[in-house]
C-alpha cells in the first residue's frame, strides 16, 4: 500500500492523453469558436497551395498545346539564310515545320466603312500540332490557308462590325471572312486584348505585300520535336547560328515555365495574405487559451493536489490545445479544398490556361501541419501558466504562486514562437529575402497597431468626458474589465482593418496614375510606321488641336564600342567589363531630336544646347564626331560613361557616336521612348519611318480620323490607347480581386477573434448584467451599456488598423510602384463603417443573452 | 489501534509567514505535531488562526519557511515540488469544502483521476465503479457534477479521495457547502470509509459538534496550538451509511 515517492512525479503520457481527451469533450467547446480562426487561415493556405499545384500542373500538361509544337525559332526580322537552311535540312529530315509570320497592319470593313490596327498572321499549314482549335462555324480552321479567305478572332467582328461572310481589306487585297476562332489553345489570355487577330495564309500576306522594309513584325516557325533529346541537340548543334542571327529558341516546356512564373509570383503572395490571417487566428488562440487556463485554474490545483506533477498537468493543456489546433485545421482543409474550386473563377481573367482542379494531398498536408503547429506554438505561452498553478490554490483561490519573468520556458516558448513565425513566412515567400522581409513587416504591423490600439484605449480612458451618461462610461470603461481581451481583439479586428485598406489605398493610386498616363492631356493615339514623305499629310489629317509629336526611328545596331567589336566584347572575361549579351546584340529604334522629351530628365553630361545633366555636368569634347545621349540603365548594361565612343551599324553603314550625356526615362509615360537619341543631322537621310503620338479627345472624332488615314495612307498603324487601358484596368481590378478576397480572411479572422473574445467573457458579461439590472438599469440603458462598449471596440481596432494602412501605402506607393500617393479617404470611412458595424452587430448579437435573461438566477448560478 | 504507536504524521518547529505589504506575515509560530497511524484527528479554531497553513504544509502543497514535515517516514520537506506530487499521487488523498470535482468530467472519470495518476489505468474503472455504489452513486456514473446534487458532488469527492486507497486524508471543511442533514450522512460515510480503509484522517473545520466526533481535537490560535484533548463523542456507536 505504501508507494515510497521517487525523485519527481513521472510523466504520465498514457494519463495526459486520456484526461486530455475527457476534458477537451466538454471544456474546449467554448474555446472552440477560436479553433475557426485557425480554421479560416488554414483554409486560405490550403486553397491558394492547392490551387499554386493546380496551375502549375495545367500549364505543364498544357505545354506542347500552349506552344502548339514542342519547339519555337523566333525573330523580329525575316529568317536570314543560314537559319533557313537549318530549317530545310529539318524538313528534309522529316521533321514538321510551320512558318508563323505577325504584322500590325491597318485593316479596313469596306461594309461599315471602319477601321482597325489588327495583328494578321500568316500561319503554314499543320499548325498548332498539339490541341484543338474550336472555329465557328464549327471545323473552319484550315479556312485561311484557302485563297481570298481569312479566318478572324471573334473581337475582329466587334470592333469592325461586320459578320461572317463579310469582306475585309488588308493592304492590296481583298479578302471574305470564313468564320471565327473562338478557341486557340495557343493563346494566353488577354494577349487578344490588346491586338484581335486576323488569320491568313502566307500567300495571301504577300499578295498584301504588308511585309516591306523596316515593317515591325514576328517571324517564327514551329518545330513539332516530340521527343526531348532531338529539341535540345538541336539547340545544342545550333545555338551559334541562332545567336548570330538574332533567333531565339525555346522550347515548349520553357515557355510553361516563364508563363506560369508570374501567376506563382501572385499565388505566393496571396499565400502570405493567408498566413497572416493564420497568425491572426494564431493570436485569437493564444487569448482563448490564456482565458481557458485561467478558469481551469481550480481543477489544474486540484490536479496537483492528487498527485500530477508539473509536467502532466502542462501535457493535458498541450493536449488540448494541439486537439483544438487539428480539428480547426482538418476544418480549415476541408473548407480550403472546397474554395479551391472558387479560386480559378477569382483568378480568371489573369490566367494564361483554364486550371483544372484536383485534390493536392501534399497541400492539405501542410495546411494541416501548419495549422496544428502555429495552434500549439502560440497556445504554448499562455499554456506556460499550469505550471505556475500550485496545488495550494485549491485550498486558497488567492493563492498566487511566484513567476518569474525571466524563466527560460517562457523565453524559449517567445523563441520557439518568432522562430516558427520567421520560418512560415520564408517557406511561404517567393524568395527568403521576402520571407524576412514579411515577417518583420508583419511583426512591425502586428507591434504598431497593438501599441496605436493601446495609446488610444489609454486616451480614451483617461480624456473620455466624465459628462457622458453613465450607461456610455460603463460601456466605455467595460473595455477595461479585469482579464479583458481588448488588445487582442484590436489587434486581429486592426489587422483585417490594416490588410484591406492598404490594398484599397495601393490599388485606388495605381488607378489614378493610369488615369494620368492615359487621361486628359495625354496622348491617346499612337501611329507607327509613317514614312517620311508622309508625315505632312497625316499631320494635316489630325489637324493642328491634335497636338501631333513625331519622331523618326532609325533601326541600328551596336557595330563596336571604343573600338572594340561586339565579338570581342562578348569575350571579355571579367564580368563586371563585358556589356550584357542582349545590350549589345538587340536592334536599337533610335532617334535623333533637339530637345528632351517630356518624359525624360538630364542626369549626367550636357545636352546638345548645353543643359547640364543634375549628377554631373561635364562637358564632353566630340570631336568632329556625332553626339548621342544614351538612357542611363542601357548604359549601365552596355559599360559606358560619358565620352565613350559607340558605332553604330544604320543600314550596313558605320556610324560613330560620342557618349556626351545620360537621361533618365520614365518609361511609364506613354511617350515614344528611346534608349539612344542622336544630335540632329547625322541620321536625317538614313532609312527611317516615323512614330507619332497625337491626342483626339472624342472617341467619334477619333474614329473619323482613323478612317480616312487608312484611306490615304494603308501602311499606316494605329493604336488606341484607350483598349489598352481597359486591358489593364481589368486585369488590375482582377488582382485587386483576389487579394481583397483573402484580405478579407483576415477581417474574418478578427470577428471570429472578437466572437471568442464575447464568448469567453460571457459569464462575467452576464453577472454584469444582471447585477446591474438588479440595480434598476432598463434594458436599454443595459444596450446602451453595450452599444458603447462595441461601438468603442470596433472604433479603437479599425482606426489603429487604418492608421497604418495609410502610413504603409505612403511607404509602399512610392517606393515599389515609384507612383505618387495620395490619401484616399472615401474609401477610409467605408472600411471604418463596415468594420465597426460588424464589430457592433457581432458584438450585441453575442450579448443577447444579457438582456433577455431575468438577474436573479444569473446572480444564483453565476459563481465568483 | 495498535499497540506499537506508529506516528504517520510529525510536524517538527513548523513556521511558516506569508509576506504582505512587504512585511513578514507570521501565520504558523513553531507548531510541533504528531498523528498516530490510522487514527482521526480534527483541526479547529477561529478564522486565520492557520488551519488551512496548517494542512496545506501537511499534505505538501506549500513549503514551510521553517522545520519540516514527514509523513510514513519520508521527509516531505526535503522533496522537490514534483517529489511532492508523486508522494501525493501514492499516499494522499483530499476532501474539499467546494468539492473541487472537475466540471468536464462525469463522475466516474473524476475518480478515475488518481487511480490513473498512479498507473493503474487496467483496473481502474472496476476499482472506480466499486468506490462510487460504495457511496451510493451506482446509478450515477456518467453524469457531470453540474447535473448532481451538492451532497451527491461531495460523495463523489468522497469517493475519489479514497480511490488511490490514501494512507492519510486531508479534509477540509467538507461539510462547509452542505445543509445539516446531507453534511451529517457525507461525515457518516467519511468515518465508515476510514475505518474501513485503516486511513489517518486530518479534518479541518469551524464545526465543533463534527469535530467533537475525531479521536483527538486540535485547537489552533494564533499559528499556536491552544489545546490538545481527545473527541467527546468518540464513544457513540458508529451508524450506518444512510441510502
Amino acid at each position: 500500500m505504501t508507494g515510497k515517492p521517487g525523485r519527481g512525479a513521472p510523466l504520465r503520457l498514457g494519463f495526459a492523453v486520456r484526461l486530455a481527451l475527457r476534458e477537451s469533450r466538454h471544456g474546449l467547446r467554448r474555446v472552440g469558436i477560436y479553433m475557426a480562426s485557425i480554421t479560416l487561415g488554414v483554409a486560405a493556405l490550403v486553397s491558394i497551395h492547392s490551387f499554386r499545384d493546380d496551375f502549375a500542373r495545367s500549364v505543364q500538361e498544357e505545354a506542347d498545346v500552349l506552344m502548339g509544337a514542342n519547339a519555337r525559332l523566333s525573330g523580329d526580322q525575316p529568317f536570314g539564310e543560314e537559319v533557313r537552311g537549318v530549317l530545310d535540312s529539318l524538313r528534309t529530315a522529316g521533321v514538321p515545320v510551320a512558318r508563323l509570320t505577325t504584322v500590325s497592319s491597318m485593316v479596313l470593313a469596306p461594309a461599315t466603312q471602319t477601321v482597325r490596327l489588327l495583328q494578321v498572321r500568316a500561319i503554314d499549314e499543320g499548325y498548332p500540332y498539339y490541341g484543338a482549335v474550336t472555329t465557328e462555324p464549327a471545323g473552319r480552321w484550315g479556312a485561311h490557308l484557302e485563297q481570298g479567305s481569312v479566318l478572324v478572332d471573334p473581337a475582329v467582328l466587334t470592333q469592325l462590325g461586320v459578320s461572317v461572310g463579310d469582306s475585309l481589306v488588308i493592304g492590296r487585297v481583298r479578302v471574305l471572312i470564313a468564320g471565327t476562332v473562338d478557341d486557340l489553345p495557343t493563346d494566353v489570355a488577354f494577349q487578344t486584348a490588346i491586338g484581335p487577330r486576323v488569320h491568313v495564309s502566307h500567300e495571301t500576306m504577300a499578295t498584301a505585300e504588308l511585309v516591306g522594309f523596316g515593317s515591325l513584325g514576328r517571324y517564327e516557325a514551329y518545330l513539332r520535336l516530340p521527343v526531348e533529346e532531338d529539341r535540345r541537340a538541336l539547340r545544342e548543334r545550333y545555338d551559334d547560328v541562332f545567336g548570330t542571327a538574332r533567333v531565339g529558341y525555346r522550347l515548349a516546356e520553357e515557355q510553361a515555365r516563364s508563363l506560369s512564373n508570374g501567376v506563382r509570383f501572385l499565388g505566393r503572395f496571396l499565400a502570405l495574405v493567408g498566413l497572416a490571417a493564420l497568425l491572426l487566428g494564431g493570436v485569437g488562440v493564444a487569448s482563448a487559451i490564456h482565458v481557458y487556463i485561467r478558469e481551469r485554474r481550480p481543477s489544474i490545483a486540484v490536479l496537483r493536489c492528487l498527485g500530477a506533477g508539473q509536467q502532466t498537468a502542462f501535457l493535458v493543456y498541450l493536449i488540448q490545445a494541439a486537439l483544438l489546433g487539428l480539428l480547426g485545421a482538418s476544418s480549415g482543409a476541408i473548407l480550403g479544398v472546397v474554395l479551391q474550386e472558387i479560386m480559378p473563377i477569382v483568378l480568371a481573367g489573369v490566367l494564361p490556361v483554364e486550371v483544372s482542379t484536383q485534390l493536392s494531398i501534399s497541400s492539405v498536408l501542410a495546411g494541416l501541419g501548419i495549422g496544428v503547429w502555429s495552434a500549439v506554438v502560440f497556445a504554448l505561452i499562455p499554456l506556460l501558466q499550469v505550471r505556475d498553478i500550485p496545488p495550494l490554490a485549491a485550498l486558497r483561490s488567492d493563492f498566487e504562486a511566484r513567476t518569474s519573468r525571466w524563466d527560460p520556458m517562457r523565453l524559449g516558448a517567445y523563441a520557439l514562437l518568432g522562430g516558427s513565425v520567421l520560418a512560415l513566412c520564408i517557406i511561404e515567400a517567393p524568395d527568403p529575402e521576402l520571407g524576412v522581409g514579411f515577417a518583420v513587416a508583419l511583426t512591425l504591423a502586428a507591434g504598431a497597431i497593438a501599441a496605436v490600439g493601446v495609446g488610444v484605449t489609454r486616451l480614451t480612458r483617461r480624456y473620455f468626458p466624465s459628462r457622458a451618461s453613465y450607461p456610455v462610461r460603463q460601456g466605455v470603461s467595460n473595455l477595461f474589465r479585469p482579464q479583458n481581451q481588448t488588445v487582442s481583439v484590436t489587434l486581429a479586428l486592426g489587422f483585417g482593418a490594416f490588410v484591406i485598406g492598404t490594398i484599397v489605398q495601393i490599388e485606388g493610386s495605381l488607378r489614378d496614375d493610369l488615369t494620368v498616363s492615359f487621361g486628359s492631356g495625354q496622348p491617346n493615339l499612337l501611329r507607327f510606321d509613317i514614312q517620311t514623305d508622309q508625315l505632312a499629310g497625316i499631320e494635316e489629317l489630325l489637324g493642328p488641336d491634335s497636338e501631333a509629336d513625331p519622331s523618326p526611328l532609325v533601326t541600328s545596331r551596336i557595330a563596336s564600342i571604343n573600338g572594340r567589336t561586339t565579338e570581342e566584347l562578348r569575350a571579355i572575361e571579367d564580368r563586371e567589363q563585358r556589356p550584357e549579351s542582349w545590350a549589345i546584340r538587340r536592334e536599337y529604334r533610335n532617334t535623333y531630336r533637339a530637345h528632351l522629351g517630356r518624359a525624360e530628365e538630364l542626369v549626367s553630361g550636357r545636352w546638345w544646347d548645353g543643359t547640364r545633366g543634375s549628377e554631373d555636368g561635364t562637358e564632353i569634347d566630340a570631336g568632329d564626331l556625332p553626339r548621342v545621349s544614351l538612357e542611363k540603365d542601357v548604359a549601365g548594361s552596355l559599360r559606358v560613361g560619358l565620352g565613350d565612343t559607340i558605332t553604330w551599324d544604320v543600314s550596313g553603314i558605320e556610324i560613330p557616336s560620342v557618349v556626351t550625356s545620360l537621361r533618365r526615362v520614365d518609361w511609364g509615360q506613354l511617350e515614344p521612348n528611346f534608349f539612344a537619341i542622336l544630335e540632329p543631322g547625322v541620321l536625317d537621310d538614313a532609312p527611317q519611318n516615323i512614330v507619332l503620338v497625337a491626342r483626339i479627345p472624342d472617341a467619334i472624332e477619333r474614329a473619323r480620323v482613323q478612317r480616312a488615314l487608312v484611306g490615304s495612307f494603308p501602311n499606316v498603324s494605329a493604336l488606341d490607347f484607350s483598349r489598352v487601358q481597359e486591358a489593364i484596368e481589368s486585369v488590375l481590378s482582377r488582382v485587386r480581386q483576389a487579394v481583397a478576397f483573402l484580405g478579407g480572411f483576415s477581417a474574418l479572422a478578427g470577428i471570429i477573434v472578437l466572437l471568442g473574445a464575447l464568448a469567453t467573457s460571457r459569464a462575467q458579461r452576464l453577472r454584469e448584467g444582471a447585477l446591474l439590472k438588479t440595480l434598476g438599469a432598463t434594458r436599454r440603458q443595459v444596450l446602451t451599456v453595450l452599444f458603447s462598449e462595441y461601438l468603442a471596440l470596433g472604433s479603437i481596432a479599425t482606426a489603429s488598423g487604418l492608421l497604418l494602412a495609410v502610413v504603409a501605402a505612403a511607404i509602399v506607393v512610392p517606393a515599389v510602384f515609384e507612383i505618387d500617393y495620395s490619401l484616399r479617404f472615401g474609401p477610409i470611412l467605408a472600411i471604418w463603417v463596415v468594420v465597426v458595424s460588424l464589430t457592433v452587430v457581432t458584438g450585441l448579437m453575442g450579448s443577447r443573452d444579457l438582456l433577455r435573461r431575468p438577474p436573479l438566477p444569473v446572480l444564483r448560478d453565476a459563481p465568483e | 489501534m495498535t499497540s506499537e504507536r506508529i506516528m504517520m504524521i510529525v510536524a517538527e518547529g513548523l513556521e511558516k509567514s506569508y509576506t504582505s505589504g512587504g512585511r513578514p506575515l507570521p501565520v504558523l509560530k513553531s507548531l510541533d505535531l504528531e498523528v498516530e497511524a490510522e487514527s482521526f484527528v480534527s483541526i479547529v479554531g477561529p478564522s486565520g488562526s492557520g488551519k488551512t497553513t496548517l494542512l496545506g504544509l501537511l499534505a505538501g502543497l506549500d513549503e514551510p519557511t521553517r522545520g519540516r514535515v514527514v509523513l510514513d517516514g519520508s521527509d516531505i520537506s526535503a522533496m522537490s515540488e514534483d517529489g511532492r506530487a508523486e508522494f501525493r499521487a501514492q499516499n494522499v488523498g483530499f476532501v474539499f469544502q467546494t468539492f473541487h470535482l472537475f466540471p468536464t468530467l462525469t463522475a466516474i472519470e473524476n475518480v478515475l483521476v488518481p487511480i490513473e495518476l498512479r498507473g493503474e489505468a487496467a483496473t481502474a474503472r472496476e476499482s472506480a465503479e466499486r468506490l462510487l455504489t460504495r457511496v451510493g452513486l451506482e446509478g450515477r456514473l456518467d453524469h457531470y457534477p453540474a447535473q448532481l446534487s451538492g451532497g451527491e458532488q461531495q460523495r463523489v469527492a468522497l469517493a475519489r479521495a479514497f480511490a488511490n486507497r490514501p494512507l492519510i486524508l486531508f479534509a477540509d471543511e467538507p461539510t462547509g457547502n452542505l445543509d445539516q442533514e446531507t453534511g451529517g450522512s457525507i461525515v457518516e460515510m467519511l468515518e465508515e470509509l476510514n475505518r474501513e480503509a485503516r486511513t489517518t484522517l486530518v479534518l479541518v473545520t469551524h464545526d465543533l459538534g463534527l469535530a467533537e466526533r475525531a479521536d483527538r481535537v486540535i485547537a489552533l490560535a494564533d499559528g499556536r496550538v491552544a489545546s490538545d484533548r481527545p473527541g467527546a463523542s468518540r464513544s457513540r456507536p458508529p451508524t450506518t451509511v444512510g441510502a
